[in-house]
């Protein structure tokens, strides 16, 4: 049997070691993203269509798509997961139909998001013959999305002080009336920082959106604006390859020349894009409750 | 008692409060409604397609899950289908339990770094680098997974690089930031005079840590664990990035192999809605769907174990 | 517990206790009748019947868990959703107790002010004019003019003036606890319920929240719940004793501070308490 204080110093010697090779891996993975694809980034590379067989092309048409993808399910699943989150924290009562929904809620948010994009496939592709488009993906990115959008609502939600809903109610005001123009104003920098923590999620999702938005990325005309031409940018019904598909893409096929070269680029793009949503997190979440509190 | 009688009317009138009371909880309640739907139809629409393999294609449900062969176009020597999927689900639990093992004693060891003994550098470097790596994409991990991870595997252990290690190493890099940050948590939860009863006693902090507050945050940290099996599990595309995407039964940490989701992501566009083809591969999501279930029922038994205690 | 046998046998004999305002001038507003209490299982108040004079401020007092900030938010059914009440709440006649009473439109006539103040997350302003917005007043001369009455009434008019734009999350305690007072007189209710409504503040705004107070008896009827023995004595003129769910003495202020029938209500205000 060692001394217990030798003991004491290996062992925190030891989690010192496993700290410090965890941060090590992890500085060294976000350095290899960094450092092999930020060199490739220029104006060209950000927006030029896509090359399948010949170098030098670009990921403009993806890199937009996956923004139009990503503000259309934002779109659509905030209004939904505010509402859910308004009745399960506001209204539910704490019984099994409520439990069963909780229940609910959270294997949505448990299934891999290949099972998501697979319904998805299965529903809006091919049941309602939506093909692959805007219109299915944002629907499976809704799905997966919605979930933890719900989640981190309700938990903005609980923040704001009861003392808030009891003086709403006691002026006369329903429920809905105080939540809405109450509660909700009040919690507004912890909400929009939840929802843009979400929209990095979504960005970088892929699995959901190969068999609904589809892996092509048809040339667009960013002059023609009206929705109904197919190649109007703001066309739902068009398939749309985003970043991360095409990623995945390029580097399974292995037909483009400079795969390695693009994928590194536009997973710099897709890293800094999160990093930046993360940082507007904190830095418009912080503002607003400073704005919302001071004078 | 005219004005009792008025006074009463009045109060018993339908405000525009109580009208806009229940349109909020209507509102509300369809939205909530709307996610339950899309569950069960989620559900509902992979078991329909997944049971159409045994009930309408009539493959064995025994062959499914022991064959070794996968190949649903062709049929074996005694005329049935080859729809074996055990060297899928042997690839995604080695995969799963691989990288569990592999991440556990790192994410453990660094929560207990971050909350225990620096948590002044735990709250400086480290958390802002594991919620960011969350964040990270997957088709990232697997990209760095292709470039990196498979030609080191090649370069040491031969072959093609291609396997069961490599994914393993990318899941564990996946689900280390998940399963660290987790366990943050159920170390934060630990009350505090725990440590200091113990501390009191002249246990040096190591045994304090050890016989004390990883004690109690067991069930908390195994929650972690089965998070970010769950996570696992469930990945797509770095795997089927690093994992050589053969049908075969693993033969060595090294072979090419497949999971679940690497055959999911691969087949599903080539095969032809209603075949027998598909309809194997929507089996395979079923599977898919059955263990996230499993894992969703195991993360719930280990919290009602330790509310118990 | 600390209660003896003979004090409990007194409990029983005094527990339907009721006084009518003798005075009047100030006729009864409010009045509970057999009103009981639940919380699950638990009953939180037996027997509470009271009656509630007019322009008048009646004090509930007595220690903590005694049921008196339950019963007073049963009176304008703010526990609606966590406690069942049983018994009769007649509000000028009118029993507000039953389930087709659209207790929206009720607690606008009940108002009630909160022990911690609870300003919005919203302008000065807007605190008071929102809820008049809801219901429907846009004219802005309409509500500049109840936005400054309010303010006057609640005596902070002076001090904000000229800073209604800015949130009212800046405010101190009790500049803020009178603006949950404005705000919940800009409604003009008729009966004022104040949950300990000065046990966050400091005694000078304390004294300054108990001048308002016997300011706005004129115009509203007030009850308050209070733990501060000697605000009951200095601002009420009727008083009841709860103790353990019950209301064991109920008369006016003077009588109960000088005259108690009960033990524990003498022990209580002469603070031999616990």
């Amino acid at each position: 049997m060692i001394n217990p204080k030798t003991q004491n110093k290996i062992a925190i010697g030891t989690l010192y070691g496993v700290a410090g090779l965890v941060v090590l891996i992890l500085m060294a993975l976000l350095g290899y993203i960094l450092i092999s694809g930020l060199p490739q980034l220029s104006w060209h590379f950000l927006t030029a269509p896509a090359k399948a067989f010949l170098k030098g092309g670009g990921v403009g048409i993806q890199l937009y798509n996956s923004f139009y993808l990503l503000i259309l399910a934002m779109l659509i699943s905030f209004p939904i997961a505010l509402g859910a989150a308004i009745y399960l924290y506001e209204y539910a009562k704490d019984n099994w139909v409520t439990t069963t929904i909780r229940t609910a809620i959270e294997i949505l948010s448990s299934l891999p998001s290949v099972v998501v994009g697979l319904f998805g496939f299965l529903f809006f592709v091919v049941k309602l013959n939506l093909g692959f488009s805007i219109l299915s993906g944002a629907f499976a990115l809704t799905f997966f999305n919605l979930p933890l959008l719900t989640r981190s609502i309700e938990d903005s939600l609980r923040t704001i002080d009861t003392t808030q809903r009891e003086g709403g109610l006691a002026l006369g005001l329903s429920r809905w009336e105080t939540v809405t123009r109450v509660i909700l104003p009040a919690a507004v920098p912890s909400i929009l920082t939840g929802v843009i923590l979400s929209a990095g999620r979504v960005f970088g999702e892929a699995a959901a959106l190969i068999y609904t938005a589809g892996q092509s990325a048809p040339a667009l005309d960013f002059t023609d604006w009206n929705p109904f031409n197919i190649s109007s940018p703001l066309n739902p019904m068009r398939p749309a390859e985003t970043l991360a598909v095409h990623i995945w893409k390029i580097n399974s096929e292995g037909i483009m020349p400079d795969a390695k070269a693009i994928s590194s680029g536009s997973s710099a793009v897709l890293v800094l894009a999160i990093l930046l949503f993360n940082f507007a997190a904190r830095y418009l979440g912080k503002r607003l409750y400073k704005r919302l509190t001071s004078a | 008692m005219k004005s009792t009688e008025q006074l009463e009317q009045q109060l018993k009138r339908h405000s525009k409060a109580a009208k806009l009371e229940i349109w909020g909880k209507v509102v509300s309640f369809s939205a909530l409604l709307l996610i339950v739907a899309v569950v069960v139809a989620i559900i509902g629409f992979v078991a329909s397609k997944g049971l159409a393999t045994f009930f309408s294609n009539h493959v064995s449900l025994w062959d499914f899950l022991s064959g070794k062969s996968w190949n649903p176009g062709v049929t074996d020597a005694h005329g049935k289908p080859e729809v074996g999927a055990l060297p899928m689900i042997v690839g995604s639990f080695l995969i799963t339990i691989l990288s569990a093992i592999v991440a556990t004693p790192f994410a453990i060891g660094t929560a207990v770094f971050m909350n225990e003994i620096s948590p002044n550098k735990g709250a400086k470097i480290l958390q802002p680098v594991t919620e960011l790596l969350v964040g990270i994409p997957s088709v990232v991990y697997g990209f760095i997974g292709l470039s990196v991870v498979v030609p080191v595997t090649r370069a040491v252990f031969g072959g093609s690089g291609f396997g069961i290690l490599s994914g393993t190493c990318v899941l564990f890099v996946m689900i280390l930031p998940t399963v660290t940050s987790m366990s943050v948590d159920a170390l934060r939860s630990v009350p505090r005079y725990y440590r200091e009863a113990s501390l009191a006693l002249g246990a040096t902090q190591w045994q304090t840590i050890y016989k004390v507050v990883l004690r109690a945050a067991t069930p908390g940290m195994m929650t972690a664990v089965v998070f970010g099996m769950a996570r696992a599990f469930g990945e797509a595309l770095a795997v089927q990035m690093v994992i050589g995407n053969a049908a075969l039964m693993p033969g060595s940490l090294v072979d090419p192999a497949s999971t679940l989701t690497s055959v999911l992501t691969t087949g599903i566009g080539n095969t032809v809605m209603g075949s027998l083809q598909n309809n194997a591969l929507w089996s395979l999501a079923l599977v898919l769907l059955l263990m996230s279930l499993v894992f969703n029922l195991i993360i719930r038994l280990i919290g009602r174990k330790g509310r118990l205690q | 517990m600390f209660l003896s046998n003979d004090i409990t046998q007194n409990t029983e004999m005094l527990d339907r206790h009721v006084v009518q305002p003798a005075d009047p001038q100030h006729p009864t507003i409010l009045s509970t009748e057999d009103l009981h209490v639940y919380y699950g299982k638990k009953e939180a108040i037996a027997e509470g019947d009271l009656r509630f004079a007019s322009n008048q401020i009646t004090a509930l007092i007595g220690p903590s868990g005694s049921g008196k900030s339950t019963f007073l938010r049963s009176l304008n059914r703010m526990n609606d959703r966590i406690a069942t009440v049983t018994g009769r709440i007649m509000y000028r006649g009118v029993d507000i107790n039953q389930p087709d009473i659209d207790v929206y439109e009720m607690r606008r006539r009940v108002g009630m002010v909160f022990q911690r103040p609870n300003p919005f997350a919203k302008s000065i302003y807007d605190n008071i004019a929102f809820a008049l917005r809801l219901r429907g007043v846009t004219d802005k001369h309409a509500l500049d003019e109840i936005v400054e009455t309010s303010l006057k009434q609640a005596a902070l008019w002076n001090q904000v003036k000229d800073d209604l734009n800015k949130s009212a999350l800046a405010l101190s305690g009790g500049q803020a606890q009178r603006l949950c007072i404005a705000r919940a007189i800009a409604v003009k209710p008729d009966i004022l319920l104040l949950d300990e409504p000065a046990s966050a503040l400091d005694p000078v705004s304390t004294s300054q929240l108990e001048d308002t107070l016997l300011e706005l008896k004129q115009h509203y009827s007030i009850i308050i719940v209070t733990h501060n023995m000697q605000q009951a004595g200095r601002i009420s003129e009727y008083t009841a004793f709860f103790n353990q769910g019950r209301v064991l003495e109920y008369d006016t202020t003077s009588h109960i501070f000088t005259n108690p029938q009960v033990q524990v209500t003498s022990d209580y205000v002469s603070g031999n308490f616990g």
